[in-house]
């Protein structure tokens, strides 16, 4: 099995194991020897690659971290998140190759996606409910790393990049939700804009700048498709790539109930004990 | 010279050599001239390019839209003591979703000693709670909307409900035979007339600094 992963990816050697398949004695014939040189040369394609870039110490750094004792299935969420946002991503994607963002064909465009396009129903259902997974799963995330106490020091950065992800996260369900421009999702956006109106001294302006103007307009539906499908994606991109950075510099905390290993006794301990 | 001013200065090393272009009494360093330079040029490029697009987002909120005076019916079509219903198209080019109902009846004085048999009322379905549209009921009178259960009475005016202010008006004026419907204003709970507000936002007294009238509405009546 070890021989499946290329060497560049493959874990390091711990101090007194010898590489290229050879046993700690290094009784290894001369023949694997050569035989894993020559898989392991420039005709590698992943060599060829790690020769270059230097890759593979950064990769097995990322792969091979230290992780926690206790570590659980609660951990997988932030992954598990991020796997929605990558499937939101690319259904996206498709999406757009067939949506028209017009008041007037915005909703035909749909159900022209939904009833006519091959599996376009099946990649719509995937984004439609894949945006409700992820705000599920995003909140459970957060509430893992709540209680765990993830977010103490040193990890406060994290946990405040976090809140912004969840915000522009909520945001993207905001922006998502006009764009199939059926009754439902015009008044609820209505409404939304409303509510943001109703904040004092800015929220007027804030609401006029959302909509372009002082009522819904032909405009605000294209704007509202460029943040949801630009704007926003591109600030998610760029907040988890410093998210996973500051996981992977920082770690991640074992849970609360691990027991701490415990040193031996103090000298008052035993004395009073 | 120089060696004057080193002596002055016991903690500096003695011979390191002077960059390029040094000269006595200079405060800048041609490197410190060249640094800032470029930080200033980048930063004037991105300005360059960054207002630009930050106008275009945000210029909408100072642009006031063309008024549409709309025909709704002629002078008899309309009785002092009931509503009749028009539609209205508040924003062109948008289809359905552009249009709104519009409540219309003729002035009565013997229900506001304000209003003259010669103007005409046009009142707006969109509830001030949230903006769900409310319906007239002839039979009782009233206005209700059917999403948070918003009342209000024949004028307008807040009864019952979570709305904020009394239903938003239409300025209206008669063209030879023709009652025209225009641009949308909004009434403070005694019905003086203001800019257009969104559903949700007071009028009248503080309120009027709380929420500012926005450069994309029309002036009010009078």
């Amino acid at each position: 099995m070890p021989k499946l992963i290329p060497q560049a990816l493959r874990k390091p050697p711990k101090p007194g194991e010898r590489r290229n398949g050879a046993g700690v004695n290094g009784d290894a014939s001369a023949r694997d020897v050569v035989l894993d040189k020559t898989k392991e040369g420039t005709i590698d394609v992943v060599g060829w690659v790690d020769e270059r870039t230097g890759a593979s110490p950064f990769l097995t750094g990322l792969l091979f971290r230290k992780v926690p004792k206790g570590t659980n299935w609660f951990y997988t969420l932030g992954s598990a998140t991020l796997f929605a946002f990558a499937m939101q991503a690319l259904t996206g994607v498709f999406l757009a190759m067939y949506y028209v963002p017009s008041t007037t064909e915005a909703y035909n465009s749909i159900t022209h996606v939904t009833n006519d396009v091959f599996l376009g129903e099946f990649v719509r259902g995937l984004h439609k409910w894949g945006a409700t997974l992820m705000i599920i799963l995003i909140f459970l995330h957060m509430g893992r790393t709540f209680f765990f106490g993830a977010y103490k020091y040193p990890r406060e950065l994290n946990w405040v990049i976090g809140v912004v992800l969840l915000i522009l996260t909520l945001v993207m369900g905001l922006t998502g939700y006009l764009l199939p421009f059926d009754q439902r999702s015009y008044w609820a956006t209505i409404v939304a804009m409303n509510i943001t109106a109703s904040g004092p001294v800015l929220g007027p302006y804030l609401a006029d700048f959302l909509r372009a103007g002082a009522e819904f307009t032909e405009t605000t539906l294209p704007r509202f498709y460029a943040v949801h499908m630009l704007l926003v994606p591109g600030a998610i991109i760029a907040l988890i790539g410093a998210h996973l950075y500051l996981v992977v510099k920082l770690g991640t905390t074992a849970p609360p109930w691990q027991k701490v290993e415990t040193q031996p006794k103090s000298l008052r301990e035993e004395q009073v004990g | 010279m120089a060696e004057e001013v080193e002596k002055k200065t016991p903690g500096q090393v003695p011979d390191k050599p002077k960059p390029a272009g040094w000269y006595e009494g200079e405060t800048m360093t041609r490197r410190a001239v060249f640094a800032l330079g470029g930080q200033a040029f980048g930063a004037g490029a991105v300005t360059l390019v960054a207002l630009p697009v930050v106008g275009f987002a945000v210029a909408p909120i100072f642009d006031r839209p063309e008024e549409i005076w709309e025909g709704v019916g002629t002078v008899d079509d309309f009785s002092p003591d009931t509503y009749r219903q028009a539609v209205k198209t508040e924003v062109p080019g948008v289809g359905d979703s552009g249009k709104t109902t519009v409540y219309i009846r003729q002035g009565n004085p013997d229900i506001n000693p304000d209003e003259s048999p010669d103007e005409y009322i046009a009142i707006s379905s969109r509830c001030a709670h949230l903006g769900c549209p409310v319906r007239f009921f002839p039979s009782a009178g009233n206005f209700i909307c059917p999403c948070h259960g918003g009342v209000y009475d024949f004028e307008g005016k807040v009864t019952g409900g979570p709305p904020v202010r009394p239903l938003d008006r239409f300025q209206t004026r008669v063209v030879g035979n023709t009652v025209e419907v225009g641009p949308r204003y909004s009434v403070t709970n005694s019905l003086k007339p203001v800019r257009a507000r969104d559903p949700g936002e007071f009028t009248g007294g503080i309120w009027e600094y709380l929420y500012p009238p926005r450069p994309t509405t029309a002036a009010p009546p009078k």
